[in-house]
């Protein structure tokens, strides 16, 4: 199971957390400009990356917010959380 | 290679077994050029290279596996097999794998240990009554066999189960007698020697490393850790990997890989007459030829390549095992072990023509792929050969993300596939 360190509460075990898939995709602000293609692009296809992937989680069992993370997707190990609205950190080298 | 008979059994019985062969051709490198290269030699894969040379008769095929062959998920999954899928299209692609099943074993001149002893799924709530019951009627308009058993009938099916328990109480369940389980390790090496038998190059630890495109745009060859392989015709059957083979190519995938647990018990004495699954509470078990239980968890919340899942997870199948089967409560589990499953927002499988000419794709398969292993093959090889989708196939193709004609297996299955 994996620690996880909510930027509002500090470090708690997994089963407080519910995955919200991949971080700073931008709901386009006008969905009828675009074309199918661009549309499906933005509801189903991911980069599914092996390696650090920026997350969405919300820390549903706790305070009910949501934040993001940078994770490695072959490791599990988490490199940072932090607040929505901040940059992404940069990867460990 | 001379074939498996009674005969050859009693012969090298009698000859203290020193006539055996090598099931399949292990060539150390690629050749420099082939008609058709499919990357991955998991099941599906390898069903893949077969009918491509039994029934579309290409010359020319080799089959890249970055590790050994059915070291993946075929060898990682609890090998159920049904098809009472809802939806048309995935009641056609199911049950044609379950018929290939029916003669596999003679098919290949391999014994699969394919065992329709039935699958059983419970239901646990009124949801789940009706839900079953209305896939019931509908595999039946598809020329499925699926049938309701009130929980008295369900526990005369399976003895062990409990169906008074307080904790996950029995309505009934739906029963497909044609469904059972097969030998996974036996389904890719049974393909792998009779694909071997018919010139396939089967060429383990070779890892595809880049995709090469001509001046269309079209594939070329393939870069692997054992060199560069000309083709222009390539099919990915990478299972987990698939979005990271298809990034060799630029081409962006609607897939997610999560981790998936499995575990198994000691080996005991048949006690365990069937397949059992509950989605509800997240379980499914067999026993295997060996006495092990075989039991299915589900999938870690969040995607990872790690082939580990998380220890909580196992535990809440087993809490429902337990629950279920009340005899099973002091058995010992002997190992666990994750696989890396691809899924995708309909959890329907991709099968098909890709943006790129040449380039084919067959993934998607996410938690229950091992049942479609024959089918799988049977309908990507044709789609390879022809160069459009066999028909069994079309509805699966990937633009279907784009088109919205989603086949919505996701809803309709609640958890479990």
């Amino acid at each position: 199971m994996l620690m996880i360190d909510c930027p509002w509460c500090g470090a708690r075990a997994e089963l407080e957390f519910r995955h919200c898939g991949e971080a700073h995709l931008l709901r386009p602000a006008d969905p009828a400009t675009l074309s199918d293609a661009q549309w499906a692009d933005y509801l189903a296809f991911r980069d599914n990356a092996r390696g650090w992937a920026r997350e969405r989680w919300r820390h549903v069992h706790g305070c009910g917010r949501f934040f993001n993370a940078l994770r490695h997707t072959q490791t599990d190990r988490f490199a940072a959380t932090y607040k929505p609205g901040q940059a992404w950190p940069e990867p460990p080298a | 290679m001379s074939g498996f008979s009674a005969f050859r059994l009693l012969r090298e019985a009698l000859r203290g077994q020193s006539g055996w062969e090598p099931q399949w051709r292990a060539p150390a490198q690629p050749q420099a050029e082939y008609d058709v290269v499919i990357v991955g030699g998991g099941g599906h894969g390898l069903a893949t290279a077969y009918y491509l040379a039994k029934e579309h008769r290409v010359g020319r095929i080799a089959v890249l596996e970055k590790g050994w062959i059915g070291g993946g998920n075929t060898g990682r999954n609890t090998t159920i097999i049904r098809s009472n899928y809802l939806f048309p299209e995935s009641a056609a692609l199911y049950d044609h794998a379950v018929q290939l099943w029916e003669g596999l074993s003679q098919e290949l001149n391999y014994n699969v240990m394919f065992s329709p002893r039935g699958v059983l799924m419970l239901a646990h709530n009124v949801h789940d009554e009706q839900s079953f019951r209305r896939h019931v009627h509908a595999n039946r308009l598809a020329g499925v066999d699926n049938e309701w058993l009130d929980a008295e009938a369900c526990r005369a099916f399976c003895p062990p189960l409990d169906i008074h328990q307080q904790r996950y109480p029995v309505l009934g369940g739906a029963l497909q007698r044609r469904g059972g389980v097969a030998r996974h390790d036996a389904v890719a090496w049974g393909y792998a020697r009779a694909a071997s038998a018919l010139g396939v190059d089967i060429i383990q630890n070779c890892e595809v490393t880049g995709i090469t495109r001509g001046v269309d745009g079209g594939v070329t060859g393939l870069s692997t850790s054992r060199g560069e392989v000309r083709t222009r015709k390539v099919g990915v059957v990478a299972a987990g990997s698939t979005s990271l083979v298809m990034a060799m190519a630029g081409v962006r995938m609607p897939l997610e890989s999560f981790p998936l647990q499995a575990l198994v018990s000691e080996p005991v004495k048949p006690v365990f007459p069937c397949v059992v699954m509950s989605n509800t509470v997240h379980a499914y078990i067999s026993q295997s030829d060996k006495g092990e239980l075989v039991i299915g968890a589900g999938t870690d919340q969040y995607p990872s390549y790690s082939q580990a899942g998380g220890v909580q997870i196992l535990s809440h199948t087993l809490e429902a095992i337990c629950e279920l089967f009340p005899m099973f409560r002091r058995m010992r589990m002997l190992r666990s072990w994750g696989g890396i499953v691809d899924t995708t927002t309909d959890r329907s499988p991709i099968i098909g023509l890709t943006p790129v000419p040449g380039l084919y794709v067959n993934c998607g398969w996410g938690t229950g792929g091992f049942k479609a292993t024959p089918g799988s093959g049977h309908v990507f090889a044709a789609t390879i050969a022809r160069g459009e989708p066999h028909p069994i196939a079309a509805p699966f193709s990937l633009d279907r993300f784009v088109t919205g004609r989603l086949i919505d297996e996701a809803a309709a299955a609640a958890v479990a596939h």
